[in-house]
């Protein structure tokens, strides 16, 4: 069996804690984003749609320099942050969930944004007819409705957040026991003489959590699925 | 007294509508082809269409006033609504669905009153179910009865009958009947024969236009769209 040092436990644990929190940080902002994406015209929504598909597209550095700039300590948003709500993001989690988040915004949203639009709107029409406001037929009708796309995009951004690299090593470094995830850990192995054995233990726990998180994601649709087909 | 009171016009593209009537109590049908204008007509009555001008009431409330600026948006019209195909939340059983209306209008619960239309729909055995694979007459009877329970102050019923085959239309249409005391109706149909039936009072709409406001009679002088 896999023998890991605490070390090896430690940059795990954080990577999974980094990828959950930025999941789960993200999917508001993600779920409102594809809402208006899916339902609003309104100016400047190419521009929106096309900044948070930015990430996609630009090399991971660039993105992880850009967090550097505005949310680093001395940067306008970070220094803001940090001296009003004391929330400090450079070289810290924090700043690798931030990282990561914005590197899975796009898959987040596109599937629930593509699982709003399916929606029958008939259905909020009818909704409307029985009483429900605009929020209660959100939440009662549209949302409950687009959970698969909300559970496809959720697991998308997770797996893109474990796996990101470029963005957060730019952002927060590599700093073991704080921002050396899963990922930077290998990278550090492998630069490393007579890390081999250490990185492929890695590799292999990366494989086995990136399946784990597939074969869920696959039971959590199919059962969404199943409700509103079956009985 | 009148129940309804509706004077609106709206155009829509080449399409115009330009309709006015009063309907008393009882089972108002909106009779006339397919493509009259009849949906808009009873969307406009719902709060799911906007009419560019006119106004319309219910009892002596107002619910769309284009000169008093008054548009009462459809959640809090309190007019029940069965569509032509159902439209059942298919992600609510069927127990959950019939108190969709009740909850979002923040109505206190009436078991008593649940179990009476339950009964009268006769549907008492799908409650457990999802809607996914109920018979599109047993569909219909929940919608119905979804629409009823929210207590409306007027069920409007756009071509309930039309999705279902002829069995399905003899097997439903009783239910209907037993619902004329129950509450008042607006009832759109194409079907000469199905109104015949259940109507009380006729509006006949013919290219978005009232074309006659009367009885029964008016069913007869009909043209071939009605079978």
């Amino acid at each position: 069996m896999l023998d890991l040092t605490p070390d090896e436990w430690t940059a795990i644990l954080l990577s999974l804690r980094i990828a959950l929190v930025a999941t789960i940080v993200a999917l508001p902002f993600g779920v409102a984003v594809a809402w208006l994406l899916a339902r609003k015209d309104f100016w400047g929504k190419t521009l929106l749609d096309g900044v948070i598909h930015l990430p996609l597209v630009l090399p991971p550095v660039v993105t992880g320099y850009l967090l550097l700039i505005w949310f680093g300590r001395r940067g306008p948003i970070g220094a803001f942050l940090s001296d009003n709500f004391g929330i400090v993001f450079s070289f810290r989690w924090t700043g690798a969930a931030l990282a990561c988040g914005i590197m899975g915004f796009p898959l987040l949203v596109r599937p629930i944004r593509l699982a709003i639009e399916a929606v029958d709107r008939r259905l909020e029409q009818a909704a409307a007819t029985l009483g429900a406001n605009r929020a209660w037929v959100f939440l009662s009708v549209t949302l409950p409705l687009a959970l698969p796309g909300l559970i496809a995009g959720c697991v998308l951004c997770f797996a893109k957040a474990l796996g990101e690299f470029g963005a957060t090593i730019t952002f927060v470094s590599n700093i073991p026991g704080e921002t050396q995830t899963i990922s930077a850990a290998i990278y550090t192995f492998t630069q490393t003489p007579g890390g081999d054995e250490a990185a492929s233990r890695l590799v292999l726990v990366a494989i086995a959590i990136s399946l784990v998180a597939l074969v869920i994601s696959e039971w959590l649709a199919r059962r969404a699925g199943m409700r509103f087909h079956g009985e | 007294m009148s129940m309804l009171a509706v004077d609106v016009e709206k155009r829509l593209g080449q399409f115009s509508i330009g309709a006015r009537f009063k309907t008393a109590a009882g089972v108002t049908a909106l009779f006339g082809p397919s493509g009259a204008g009849k949906t808009t007509l009873v969307n406009m009555i719902a709060g799911l269409v906007t009419p560019d001008r006119g106004r319309i009431t219910i009892a002596d409330a107002v619910l769309f006033d284009s000169q008093e600026r008054i548009n009462v948006p459809a959640h809090r019209r309190r007019i029940g609504y069965v569509f032509q195909e159902g439209r059942l939340f298919p992600h609510l059983s069927v127990a959950a669905n019939l108190d969709y209306g009740r909850r979002m209008s923040a109505l206190a619960a009436d078991p008593a009153e649940t179990k009476r239309i339950v009964e009268l729909l006769d549907i008492g055995h799908l409650l457990d179910r999802r809607p996914g694979k109920l018979s599109g007459g047993e569909r219909q009877r929940i919608a119905v009865g979804r629409a009823l329970l929210m207590r409306p102050r007027l069920l409007l019923l756009d071509e309930p009958l039309a999705a279902l085959d002829a069995a399905r239309k003899r097997e439903i249409l009783p239910y209907l009947e037993r619902l004329r005391d129950e509450v008042p109706m607006v009832y759109v149909s194409h079907h000469a024969g199905e109104l015949r039936r259940i109507a009380t009072s006729v509006v006949r709409i013919d290219a978005g236009q009232v074309a006659a406001v009367g009885g029964k009679e008016l069913l007869d002088a009909v043209d071939a769209d009605a079978v």
